[in-house]
């Protein structure tokens, strides 16, 4: 079918550096063999995607909404809040009211 | 004697007002079909209790005459909609455990209506996939089996592939479904039920799992076009919470259902219909070509010359946004924490993250945070949200020709577990037809309209201008009345 896409991408520049810096932006722990998988992966993915570049957009904003639609104002009054125990009630850790973490500073 | 898991939702509602049985009746048939269909895997957690429990508030309804909309109809609910009280996951491992403290919009509205909840049900983790195989609760099994006398396990559709299983296996009436990209439509096509997508701020995202937030739909899906209309009409709303929600009136969609589509114009857009289309999807597609001027419509051919970007440009829009919607799951607020002896705060996030994600939730994550990233965000994402304005432009300047469109819903009829799942784009490629209309917020629905040589259903698709779902809907009963699709699963579970 002629939108099968081609999944080999010749000449990208994603590699292994690459995607372990993108990783760690997105704090996603990654062992060697994963990044070395998704090199293909993301090239055959991101070479794909780039036939966007031969649209023609000149004078085409970039779509901020899919509905016109109106930002609202609401009302100025509280809606919400005095629910702490609700709110941390999934917490996979909580004392004395608060989300505790690792300790952050020595 | 009636069997009361083959009545529709209309039947349901109607016969149980009539008091041809109780409502107590109906739950407890399906709760039992639910019971008894285990080897699916269409559900995460059952709740045969909720069930009942809206049962008996229905009857006591019915003999206070204080009825609702849906008094006496159990429904399913896509693990993606937070429940309050009930374990609600998205699929995921992050989110395991996580029971929310509140209820969603949409979920609400339908318990407000007179819905009871037969259980969360299962879909491809963060509604990320097609065929429902990235769930961390297993895979769903599509009812429907090839008629080569083969047992191959089939792909139900994705992601409300839960939903769709447990509609075409009667354990529920109907369900709600999401649609970021043909999540409601392609899974409807695959199992021979019916799915709409409404136009995008119809149903309110407050309390549904975030995907891509400029695309992510809730939607009914049912066994035919009037009980979407039902399930749509109690589902939508305005809703202050959701920055996007339109604040509109809800239509009569029930009562606006007319076949007759005298005077309305067809259009078929002739980029779908593309080289190397399997023979049979291009004959149904002729077939619904057929029954639509048989309804009265005037058939025109219409141009979407951008259509062949639209699943690039999903693929770059929707990582995207996940990638900033799924930074919420740091171990700290809820759900999962991974803390390795020893870790501080950032290895906690990231040791969390690598082992609550599946592989296709940390693909997609780290797409999106490329696309997203410093020197590659105008090339990428900025290009991508252009040619998506050109994607939408495409449509309105269709709409000025005709009145609602008729595509396949998907490539193919269902295909195995399994078969697709080494390559991700061949997954990605299965969303070509209703990417489209999703990326330009546009209601869609998916109809049954046919069988494939395998003996599989077929779906046909409806895109309408937006806010119009009575166009969607009423040519969608058309092709459902002359289709008669009757075909169901031999029950093998």
């Amino acid at each position: 079918m002629h939108w099968r896409a081609n999944a080999s991408a010749p000449g990208m520049s994603v590699d292994l550096n690459t995607v372990k810096k993108i990783a760690s932006l997105a704090r996603l722990a990654v062992s060697e063999a994963e990044a070395e998988a998704l090199v293909p992966e993301l090239n055959g993915i991101l070479h794909w995607v780039e036939q966007l570049g031969e649209v023609d957009v000149t004078g085409i904003a970039p779509m901020t909404a899919v509905i016109p639609n109106t930002l609202r104002l609401r009302d100025d009054v509280v809606t919400d809040g005095n629910v702490r125990d609700k709110v941390l009630a999934n917490a996979p850790q909580a004392e004395h009211g608060f989300f505790t973490v690792p300790k952050v500073i020595e | 004697m009636t069997v009361l898991t083959d009545l529709t939702v209309a039947q349901i509602r109607d016969g149980f007002r009539a008091g041809d049985f109780s409502a107590k009746e109906v739950a407890e048939a399906f709760n039992a079909n639910v019971a008894a269909a285990k080897a699916l895997n269409a559900f995460i957690v059952e709740t045969p209790e909720k069930a009942l429990e809206a049962a008996d508030q229905a009857d006591k309804d019915r003999a206070a005459g204080t009825l609702k909309p849906l008094s006496g109809v159990p429904i399913g609910m896509k693990d993606l909609f937070c429940t309050k009280g009930v374990q609600t996951t998205a699929a995921s491992h992050i989110l395991e455990g996580f029971t929310p403290t509140y209820e969603s919009f949409v979920s609400q509205r339908l318990w407000d209506a007179g819905a009871g909840m037969l259980g969360k049900l299962n879909l491809d983790q963060f509604a990320m996939g097609s065929s429902n195989e990235t769930s961390y609760f297993g895979n769903v099994i599509s009812p429907w089996r090839r008629k080569d006398g083969g047992n191959a396990a089939l792909a139900p559709g994705g992601s409300s592939g839960g939903s769709s299983a447990a509609i075409s296996a009667r354990l529920c009436p109907a369900a709600t479904g999401t649609d970021t990209g043909g999540s409601i439509r392609q899974p409807a096509s695959f199992v021979g039920i019916s799915g709409i997508k409404p136009t995008y701020g119809r149903c309110s995202r407050w309390g549904v799992v975030a995907f891509a937030s400029s695309l992510d739909q809730a939607g009914p899906m049912a066994r035919d076009v009037r009980d979407c209309a039902i399930m749509l009409e109690n589902m939508a709303g305005f809703d202050p919470r959701d920055a996007t929600s339109l604040d509109l009136a809800v239509p009569k969609w029930e009562a606006g259902l007319s076949s007759d589509l005298k005077g309305k114009k067809v259009g078929i857009p002739k980029e779908y219909r593309v080289d190397g289309m399997p023979a049979e999807i291009e004959k149904l597609w002729d077939q619904g070509i057929a029954w639509l001027k048989d309804a009265g419509a005037e058939i025109v051919n219409v141009s979407l010359p951008h259509t062949k970007y639209a699943l690039p440009t999903y693929y770059i829009i929707a990582p995207a946004e996940a990638s900033s919607n799924l930074a919420r799951y740091d171990g700290v607020r809820y759900g999962l924490r991974e803390l390795p002896e020893g870790a501080n705060l950032q290895d906690m996030y990231a040791a969390t993250r690598a082992a609550g994600f599946g592989p296709e939730v940390k693909r997609r994550i780290i797409i999106g945070t490329y696309v997203l990233s410093a020197g590659f965000y105008d090339a990428y994402f900025t290009q991508a949200c252009k040619v998506r304005a050109l994607i939408a432009r495409d449509f309105e300047l269709a709409f000025q020709q005709c009145d609602v469109l008729l595509t396949p819903t998907a490539p193919s009829a269902a295909f195995a577990l399994g078969e697709k799942q080494a390559d991700p784009l061949a997954m990605y490629l299965n969303d070509v037809f209703t990417v489209p209309a999703s990326l330009a917020g546009l209601p869609a629905m998916s109809v049954p309209a046919g069988l494939s040589d395998e003996g599989l259903p077929l779906g046909l698709h409806l895109i309408g201008p937006a806010l119009d779902e009575q166009i969607v809907l009423n040519a969608g009963l058309a092709i459902e009345q002359r289709a008669g699709f009757v075909a169901r699963p031999d029950r093998w579970w």
